[in-house]
């Protein structure tokens, strides 16, 4: 355990980011670390319980009181491994992850008093790229099975790094030009630099991993043909068909998928294509009130945009954790600021978008104040228009794309992802990891979900 | 008064059936000798031993029908007068016939066989028949059970051959052959109780006045002898037998040899090495020595009796059996440890608490074992008779007559010696049996010690990486961190809290390792767990290896072993044992793995192939024999290292080669305690651990012990936590050395297969099936095939057995359910509880528990209307919340408990930290803070009469299921002041609570704690906490006997407690078995319709409740689960005083986290009952009275199957007894009542003036041993009304004269004066609170007061407050647990102000050794005549000083007191010169206390609306 008592000596320190007027200028990521010595006394708060609620709400099951007490002890070569044992990608979680393992903490009980397991878990992972810890671990023996694993997003390639690892050739399919999805993809720079990805997708390499980048299977390739030449098949295609909005408008220009608009961002950082759909100088309205939903409000901010508005459907939550509705462990339905609120820009709850206007651009969004709750009754006399010039539709997704599953004749579900109960489709051989399998989800359910895959698929060709 | 059970039959003795099993059954009793020295047989001997015995009847218990004893029995000389009138002058002279008193059979036939049978013998033996003789019985004196069971009893007379009339020694022995001979041929039906030229016995089923009345020749005046033996017996059975009363041939026994099993097998293992010059060829006819069906008593009277007849004195025979504790006793003579040193190598010692009266018809006398744990009290009179007994006061001697008075002491030798006309001194016939043979010259040069031999270079062996050979051996991440490194950095064992909740190893399916599968026993009621840290000096873990040689001779050549100091050995001491160049010892290795190829089939031929090349290498002269498991690697896997062990261990002892080694364990396996502990309960003298010790290295080199460390640094910490660890184990059982624990077996298998436990582990109890020995292999290649192939830095697997992980051990407490009972409970949704009650019992949890095994029978129409079942209101009221003490619980949670269990009726429990009286006034809201049940523990904290007062229920806590056994301690940082004034010590001042009571060490002690605590409060009903371990049913009945109201089954996985983790997890079985074999018991013997049965033990939702109810338990108890309502999260750091949520802190900033509300408590004990009633409905039973003990209502659930491959068999556990008919399942009627006789009811009509208000009061009255608890319901009635405070000093005065029996003067109220003239036997100011106690002898008395004792052991336990003043010397444990009275005595025996933490002492004369052992608070005041007393006092918690100017107040107006009320010319002497006297004196204070004071807030007491009588006394002491 930490040290005794050390949670009531030590208060919690909160992630340092980088001072909004300035971040917002570059593209460069804005979380910093704490110093060493500052990390550990956060180590140090960890009181080692008899049942971690953290290690529960951790998706992945990390082993975080284990980690937290090597971190106090400055053993972190040692607490890398732990790290590792649970989790493929923690340079991806510890940038990324909205932590439900803190809201599921024991001194989160005194609300906002969690241990900083986020930013420990990042500094191991940063410390053992830096010590050069981090190295391939390529199989002693080769199994000689094969398998495709379609989809190089976290869960792919977890679920790629672990049956490389159990001896197994695997070969990752990615339809876009480079790998790690969404992580490369949808996530600003400004919250992981690509190169984070890069390093680990060079280690899956070194270690084996065949990644055949800008194949689409499904048009560039037959699905038949993979499911014959591989032993197994594992569908990691995410679930990347968004919610739209059905009003008056939809169809005019400007207004876009949220992804849509990050993947051009992503790829205009990385300078490798022009952006088509632009936010400079022009009054942004972002409709949904999430994660994707902020980080096109931070795109927005570092483009220029005159203005950012960011609404959301449901109402306003309260400021401290539901006790009624969401109790500690649960992830608290509460108010949260996001990073790109704080650099500016503002925010509605309980907003009804009624409708799009302009002349084939869009000019004017109008909307409606709801109760904040299902059905979300408009309020009589609450309409309000304002400008708009760029609207970015971040509410979400609805599913995997059916095109491939359908040729591969795989079910599917009520919610039309797929069914694989214990990651095993319905076809023989075929196999599904990550929010192709259980709908839109955090990243670490992604990695989560990759491992099991493997751990699934690897006892299937054992037999 | 007489209580009669209605007209049932009586039951016929059963054998074993479902889980109860005549072999657990436990004794214990009073027990008395009368001798004439002058050694003259007399009748006067005869009656006087039978008064003694009717005055210890208290002593003694009846069964369900009240006037069927447990057994009574008196020994005499063979009364040569009455047989000549009996059988004429045919009869040869006195010394050359011998008398044999015969059990057999009812009906002429078989007795007559039986008869034949004796008769062959005689005439086989070549000695004569002279007649039979039919004893005259008087049948209308006995109890109906009884006489069900009653023999038919004939006497034999033989005649001994020409060649043995004059050699009476030869003649013995003849008859012990002849008897043998004839009980070998006719079996278990024929009893001989004695059969002797020179002793005679009688016994009986009966009570101790029946002995005389059934038997009238012991009224015929010619049935004269000069020594009388008598004892009267308590059984916790219900089925004594005739056979098994006392005396045996040459011994009563008050007390238990724990240590039994492992001196039957070794007994049995020396049988093939006996030879006798003396019995020459007879001796192979008398073989086995051990009678088969004897109780502990029976066994150790058979072995006793073989080493007298083969030639040693009773004395020394005695000597060899019960040795003291020799060792580190610098003021010994070196000649008798030398003795004691040369006999271990021939025996191990029976170890137990044990006052053992012994006699050969020639010397009578008693010895006590080295702990002291039983009282005898001794007088000798002007003209010549010698009285011991249990108790003093058995016998009226007039006080002119008394010569001196004396009590056993413990290790210590009484002896009359009838030829010599004296009582021996204890040293004179100890230097004259040590001296005998130069036994200490025999041993010094023989023996061999292990540090002597030379080092050697250990054997370059191939090694695999560490870290394989860890995963070989199962080591989980855990181990390292949870155990290794707390171990290796405190060097003790790791401490862990809140119980249990992971699956039994048999349901566990990570396939745990073969020692999992054995839990620890312990001792409970029947006899004490030892103290092995406060009372080390009768500790030891010297072991020894080498071979035995015959026991019934003595050369030098027997102290030809090789000792080791610790039984855990380093890696070079093992090579010195294993390269041994020596004639005497040979050691050979044995490899005990198996090829991986061969499979799980391979394990067994493995077995077989150890086991012959054990016997080939010990033919071959090898006497250490090293069990090996080092060339364990790629291509062979280990056997388990306790299954190698045992079954070398047992397959030796078949053999009867066992004795010709000892077995030494090199094993990659054993990391723990327990692990070890089981090695050496199975036979292991000594225990490499290898891969711990290596383990511990790569600890050191990670930098996970503390820095600066060293390998062997961490290496020495590790091995001496282990030893000290093993000592607990040991302790818990009460047994003190590792020879006596070696093979002792004092485990319960938990999930083993029987072929498996009847092979291998042979005897040990195992009462639900399991997995087999293809289990165990398959676990073995599991672990194997982890290790290989595979990287070699792999990571260790996590474990997650202390702390939960996901993918590791299953804990029904777990992030889900925790998380579901507190919303539950908070939002009050039925529906959110449904879900917590549906994942706790959900198929794949409810594989954890054995009650998740079983399935309920319902109703097949469907069962009755929900509305039809008794309301939850009523049922809550069966719930009960655990003991825990405010100390361990804040003051918020114990609070937030109470006022639940008041609101709905139940009870809460205080724990063991007492009660603020301010919570005994009603809230004006209506709640009550008040608990209920208010508990009596070891520690007594707290337990006064108002406390008493105060209670609907007094429990008496023998065991808990977190560390039964065990003691406890809270250290002084916990103890603020608030905590100090409740438990009425010190702030600051640590606090012990000591593993046995000190009142209560075997069933008859219990009897008496429960008849004090009625007195203290006779409105109260008197429950009995028991931990489930085999054998609790039957401690069960005996406490039913003893007259509990309530018994409490606790089972193993609960506790809240801080405890070493080899407690939480091995000690104690699951509340399911428990339960059942109580129920069993109790109905089977007819006692359950007078008893509640109460079961707690993880309980947690409606389902378990009604489980609980259908094996027999009335009521329910709960700790956890409320607590995880009122908040907790399970953080097991109860013990670290960090509890994030303010449960279990003190810490005032946590504290105030605490957000528990009683009503959270109140939704969760409504939820579980609205479950239970909805399984009724289905059940079809609308009262839950009916629901208790339908076990025909459960059933095995044959859905699971993965259990039932496991062997898992329930049907012991699911089977009804068969009662008496129409016996009640249920509690339905109260026990007989027990004060109808007391004297307090005479002193309450004299005080009852004063009581109401009226002047003081003044009488004198006289007083008997039979005369109990005397005070105790007088303070009691003055408490009622006058609460703490009591009434003013001197209101009332009672001067009595006699011999006080046991307790007197027990919860003594303020304001209550008791002189007693004459003696007092044990307990004496039992829980003192504000009352004065003064004795003194008789001023007619020939004796010197202060050379002789006036009162027994354990005076003044847990007294709080007043004062005590004894003209004489007293007892062990004078002042155990004192923290507020004062009290003066004229010398005390070992262990005296042991766990003192507050009052005052004056000892005005010696001390015995062990003084202030555990006085963490409190002064004691030594006069140290000869400046020896340092050398008796134990300064690990103390510091001595002298006397200084403001103690000399203090001291000297003590000492003026107890002149003035005793009369004591000791103290007129002092006075006479106090200085002088002053500088004599050695204050004793404790270093805690010395802090305290220097921090000035001794004296403060803290505590809202705290009443401070305590204070006052003290202050009018000073």
């Amino acid at each position: 355990m930490g040290e005794l008592g050390g949670f009531l000596k030590l208060k919690r320190a909160e992630t340092p980011e980088r001072a909004p007027a300035e971040r917002v200028g570059d593209h460069r990521e804005f979380v910093r670390t704490l110093p060493l010595v500052e990390l550990r006394e956060q180590g140090a708060r960890c009181m080692e319980c008899g049942v971690p609620f953290c290690h529960s709400g951790c998706p992945l099951g990390n082993l975080i009181p284990d980690w937290n007490d090597l971190v106090y002890r400055d053993r972190f070569r040692e607490a890398l491994d732990q790290l590792h044992r649970t989790n493929n990608f923690p340079e991806f979680t510890g940038r990324l992850c909205p932590a439900p393992c803190e809201a599921a903490c024991v001194l989160e009980i005194d609300e906002g008093n969690a241990v900083t397991i986020k930013q420990i878990e990042l500094a191991i992972v940063e410390r053992g790229w830096d010590e050069g810890w981090i190295v391939p671990q390529p199989p002693a023996a080769r199994t000689g099975r094969t398998v495709a694993v379609v989809g190089s997003g976290p869960a792919g390639l977890a679920c790629a790094q672990q049956l490389n690892r159990a001896g197994h050739l695997v070969t990752v399919f990615e339809r876009d030009e480079a790998g790690g999805g969404l992580l490369r993809f949808g996530v600003p720079d400004f919250k992981i630099e690509k190169r984070v990805v890069e390093q680990r997708l060079a280690q899956l390499e070194t270690e084996g991993v065949e990644f055949r980048y800008g194949v689409d299977v499904g048009a560039d390739v037959d699905p038949a043909e993979l499911a014959e030449g591989f032993d197994a098949v594992v569908l990691a295609v995410g679930s990347r068909v968004p919610r739209d909005l059905p009003i008056p408008g939809r169809e005019l220009g400007g207004v876009h998928f949220a992804m849509d608009y990050l993947c051009e961002r992503n790829r205009d950082v990385a300078g490798s294509a022009a952006p088509a759909i632009s936010a400079a100088g022009k009054h942004v309205i972002v409709v949904g009130g999430g994660d994707t939903g902020a980080d096109c409000v931070g795109s927005a901010h570092r483009e220029g945009a005159a203005s950012v508005t960011q609404i959301e459907l449901l109402g306003e939550p309260p400021v401290t954790r539901p006790d009624e509705l969401t109790p500690w462990p649960l992830w608290p339905m509460k108010l949260r600021t996001s990073y790109a609120l704080k650099e500016g820009g503002s925010r509605s709850f309980a907003v009804s978008t009624t409708g799009l206007s302009g002349n084939g651009r869009v000019e004017q969004i109008d909307w409606m104040r709801n109760n904040g709750a299902p059905p979300f009754a408009p309020e009589p006399g609450s309409e309000e228009s304002h400008p708009a010039e760029l609207v970015l539709l971040a509410m979400g997704f609805v599913g995997p794309e059916p095109s491939l599953l359908e040729q591969l004749g795989v079910a599917r579900n009520a919610r039309g992802n797929v069914e694989a109960e214990e990651y095993a489709t319905s076809v023989p051989g075929v196999f599904a990891a990550g929010d192709a399998r259980r709908g839109q989800s955090l990243i670490v359910w992604a990695i989560e979900e990759g491992r099991r895959c493997a751990r699934t698929v690897d006892a299937w060709l054992a037999e | 008064m007489t209580h009669r059970r209605p007209d049932n039959a009586p039951p016929a003795p059963p054998g074993p059936s479902g889980l109860y099993d005549p072999a657990f059954e436990h004794d214990a009793c009073g027990v008395a000798l009368v001798a004439r020295l002058s050694g003259e047989p007399s009748h006067e001997t005869v009656a006087r031993g039978l008064t003694a015995l009717s005055n210890l009847e208290h002593r003694g218990a009846q069964g369900a029908d009240a006037d069927s004893g447990d057994g009574a029995g008196i020994l005499v000389q063979v009364p040569d007068a009455f047989f000549r009138g009996e059988f004429g002058e045919a009869l040869p002279p006195a010394g050359a016939y011998g008398v044999g008193t015969c059990f057999l059979p009812q009906g002429a036939g078989r007795a007559h066989e039986l008869e034949e049978i004796v008769e062959r013998a005689i005439a086989a033996e070549g000695q004569r028949l002279l007649g039979w003789r039919d004893v005259p019985t008087e049948p209308s004196h006995v109890g109906r059970s009884a006489m069900a069971v009653a023999p038919a009893i004939r006497q034999v007379v033989v005649g001994a051959s020409p060649e043995l009339a004059a050699d009476q020694d030869a003649f013995e022995r003849k008859l012990y052959v002849i008897r043998r001979v004839a009980e070998l041929a006719a079996g278990p039906a024929l009893v001989v109780p004695s059969l002797s030229s020179r002793t005679l016995v009688y016994k009986g089923m009966l009570t101790a006045p029946q002995l005389a009345r059934f038997y009238p020749d012991l009224s015929d005046e010619r049935f004269a002898s000069a020594l009388a033996l008598v004892h009267s017996r308590y059984s916790t059975n219900t089925f004594p037998s005739w056979e098994l009363a006392h005396p045996y041939r040459m011994i009563a026994h008050n007390g238990e040899i724990n240590t039994l099993r492992g001196n039957v097998n070794w007994m049995r293992a020396r049988e093939s090495q006996l030879a006798s010059e003396l019995f020459g060829d007879d001796l192979a006819k008398v073989l086995p020595v051990i009678r088969p069906g004897g109780s502990d008593t029976a066994v150790f009277d058979n072995v006793l009796e073989l080493l007298v007849l083969a030639g040693r004195s009773v004395p020394h025979a005695v000597m060899m059996m019960i040795p003291e504790a020799y060792a580190g006793r610098p003021d010994y003579p070196e000649e008798l440890k030398g003795f004691y040193a040369y006999h271990q190598c021939l025996m191990e010692a029976w170890d137990g608490p044990a006052a053992i009266s012994f006699t050969d018809g020639r010397v009578i006398g008693a010895t006590l074992d080295r702990n002291g744990l039983r009282p005898g009290r001794w007088l000798e009179t002007t003209d010549g008779w010698v009285v011991l007994a249990s108790e003093t006061g058995v016998l009226d001697v007039p006080a002119e007559q008394v010569l001196r008075k004396g009590r056993l002491q413990p290790g210590k030798l009484f002896l009359v010696d009838l030829d010599q006309h004296r009582i021996v001194e204890d040293d004179e016939l100890k230097h004259s049996v040590a001296t005998r043979r130069p036994y200490a010259e025999w041993y010094a040069r023989e023996v061999l010690h292990l540090a002597d031999l030379p080092q050697l270079p250990e054997p370059a062996r191939p090694v695999e990486p560490l870290r394989r050979r860890q995963l070989l051996f199962g080591y989980a991440q855990e181990d390292m961190k949870a155990m290794l490194a707390p171990l290796a950095r405190n060097a003790e064992e790791a401490v862990g809290s809140m119980g249990n909740d992971t699956p039994l190893a048999v349901l566990s399916r990570r396939k745990p390792l073969l020692y999992s599968y054995f839990k620890q026993l312990f001792a409970q009621v029947t006899n004490p767990p030892i103290d092995s840290i406060r009372e080390k000096v009768v500790m030891s873990v010297q072991a020894s290896v080498g071979s035995e040689r015959n026991l019934l001779d003595e050369t030098p050549e027997h102290a030809r072993q090789l000792v080791i100091e610790n039984p855990i050995l380093r890696d070079d001491e093992l090579e010195r044992l294993r390269q041994v160049a020596s004639d005497v010892f040979k050691a050979h290795t044995v490899d005990t793995t198996w090829p991986v190829a061969d499979g799980v089939d391979g394990l067994e031929p493995a077995l077989e192939r150890i086991c012959h090349e054990a016997s080939a290498a010990l033919a071959g002269g090898a006497n250490i024999l090293v069990l090996s498991d080092r060339s364990a690697g790629p291509e062979r896997v280990p056997v388990p290292s306790l299954l190698a062990t045992a079954a070398v261990h047992h397959h030796l002892v078949r053999e009867g080669t066992r004795l010709q080694t000892g077995i030494v364990v090199e094993s990659g396996e054993p990391r723990s305690v327990h692990s070890i502990a089981v090695l050496v309960g199975y036979g292991a003298a000594a225990v490499n651990p290898y891969l711990m010790l290596e383990t511990i290295g790569e600890l050191v080199e990670l930098g996970s012990l503390p820095d600066g460390m060293t390998v062997e640094q961490a290496q020495a910490r590790a091995i001496k936590g282990i030893g000290k660890g093993l000592l607990k184990v040991m302790s818990k059982m009460g047994i003190s050395t590792i020879p006596s624990y070696c093979g002792a077996q004092i485990f319960e298998a938990v999930g083993l297969a029987p072929e498996l436990v009847e092979r291998y582990f042979t005897s040990t109890p195992s009462r639900i099936g399991g997995v087999g020995l293809r289990d165990l292999a398959e676990g073995s290649l599991i672990r194997h095939a982890r290790a290989y192939p595979g990287s070699a830095d792999e990571l260790l697997p996590v474990l997650g057995l202390y702390a939960w992980r996901r993918d590791g051990e299953h804990h029904q407490w777990n992030p889900d359910t925790i998380a579901l009972l507190q919303h539950a409970v908070r939002s009050g949704t039925f529906e959110t509880y449904e879900e917590f009650s549906r994942t706790v019992n959900s198929d794949a949890a409810r594989r954890s528990t054995l009650r998740g095994l079983m399935r309920f029978r319902f109703a097949e129409d469907g069962g009755i209307p929900l509305d039809e079942v008794e309301p939850a209101a009523e049922i809550v009221k069966r719930f009960s919340t655990g003991a825990m003490s405010l100390g361990s619980l804040s003051r918020e949670a114990h609070e937030t408990l109470a006022v639940a269990m008041n609101r709905i009726g139940g009870r809460s429990n205080t724990g063991e930290g007492g009660e603020d009286p301010v919570r005994y006034v009603r809230e004006a809201n209506g709640d009550s803070r008040r608990s209920a049940i208010k508990q009596v523990a070891s520690g007594r904290f707290g337990v006064n009469a108002n406390y008493l007062a105060n209670a609907d229920e007094l429990q008496i806590k023998m065991a808990q299921g977190a560390k039964p056994g065990e003691g406890g301690q809270l250290p002084g940082y916990k103890v603020d002041q608030y905590i100090a004034s409740v438990r009425m010590t010190t702030p600051g001042v640590g606090l012990i609570s000591p593993p046995p009571h000190h009142d209560i060490y075997s069933i008859e002690d219990l009897k008496q704690l429960i008849y004090d605590l009625r007195c203290g409060n006779p409105n109260a009903r008197i429950s009995v906490k028991l931990v489930a371990e085999v054998g609790v049913g039957t401690v069960a009945a005996g406490v039913a006997k003893a007259g509990a109201d309530h018994v409490l089954i606790s089972g193993h996985e609960g506790g809240t407690g801080a405890s070493p983790v080899s407690s939480i997890l091995h000690a104690g079985v699951p509340w399911e078995i428990g339960l059942a074999e109580t129920q069993q018991t109790l109905v089977l013997n007819d006692l359950r319709s007078r008893i509640w049965v109460q079961t707690d033990g993880q309980l947690k939702t409606g389902r378990d409740v009604v489980v609980a109810a259908l094996l027999g338990a009335d009521e329910m108890g709960f700790a956890t689960a409320p607590l995880i309502a009122s908040g907790c999260v399970m953080m097991r750091a109860c013990h670290l005083n960090t509890c994030p949520v303010g449960i279990a802190t003190q810490d005032p900033v946590l504290r105030e986290r605490f957000a528990g509300k009683p009503e959270h408590v109140v939704n969760f004990f409504f939820f579980i009952a609205e479950e239970a009633r909805q399984l009724m409905a289905r059940l079809g039973v609308a009262r839950f009275d009916d629901l208790v003990g339908r076990v025909d209502l459960l059933d095995a659930d044959e859905a699971l199957t993965d259990w039932k491959a496991r062997g898992i068999d329930l049907s012991n556990v699911l089977r009804a007894s068969e009662p008496v008919p129409g016996a009640p399942l249920r509690r339905t009627t109260p026990q007989a009542p027990s004060l109808d006789g007391a004297l307090d009811w005479e002193l309450i009509d004299i005080a009852r003036a004063t009581i109401d208000g009226g002047a003081p009061v003044e009488a004198a009255l006289s007083i008997r041993n039979v005369n109990r608890t005397v005070g105790g319901l007088l303070s009691n009635a003055v408490t009622r009304v006058y609460g703490l405070a009591g009434l003013p000093a001197g209101s009332i005065r009672f001067t009595l004269t006699g011999a006080a029996g046991q307790s007197f003067g027990a919860w003594l109220a303020p304001g209550i004066e008791l002189t007693l003239v004459g003696d007092a036997n044990d307990y004496v100011g039992k829980g003192l609170s504000g009352g004065v106690l003064a004795m003194r002898p008789p001023e007619d008395a020939g004796f010197r007061a202060e050379e002789n004792v006036i009162a027994g052991n354990t005076i003044l336990y847990g007294a709080t407050a007043g004062r005590a003043f004894f003209r004489g010397v007293v007892g062990e444990r004078f002042a155990v647990r004192n923290s507020g009275a004062s009290a003066v005595v004229e010398g005390v025996g070992d262990h005296g102000c042991e766990y003192m933490t507050g009052g005052v002492a004056v000892v005005l004369g010696r001390t015995g050794r062990n003084f202030a052992a555990g006085m963490s608070g409190g002064i004691a005041y030594v006069l140290d005549e000869d400046g020896s007393f340092p050398s008796r006092c134990n300064s690990e918690l103390v510091g001595l000083d002298p006397v200084e100017a403001d103690d000399a107040e203090t001291l000297r107006a003590l000492v003026e007191e107890h002149g003035l009320r005793t009369g004591s010319p000791v103290a007129a002497r002092l006075l006479a010169d106090w200085d002088a006297s002053l500088a004599r004196f050695v204050k004793v204070l404790p270093h805690d206390y010395k802090a305290a004071l220097e921090r000035d807030v001794a004296l403060s007491t803290g505590g809202e609306g705290f009443l401070t009588a305590e204070t006052e006394t003290t202050e009018a002491a000073a």
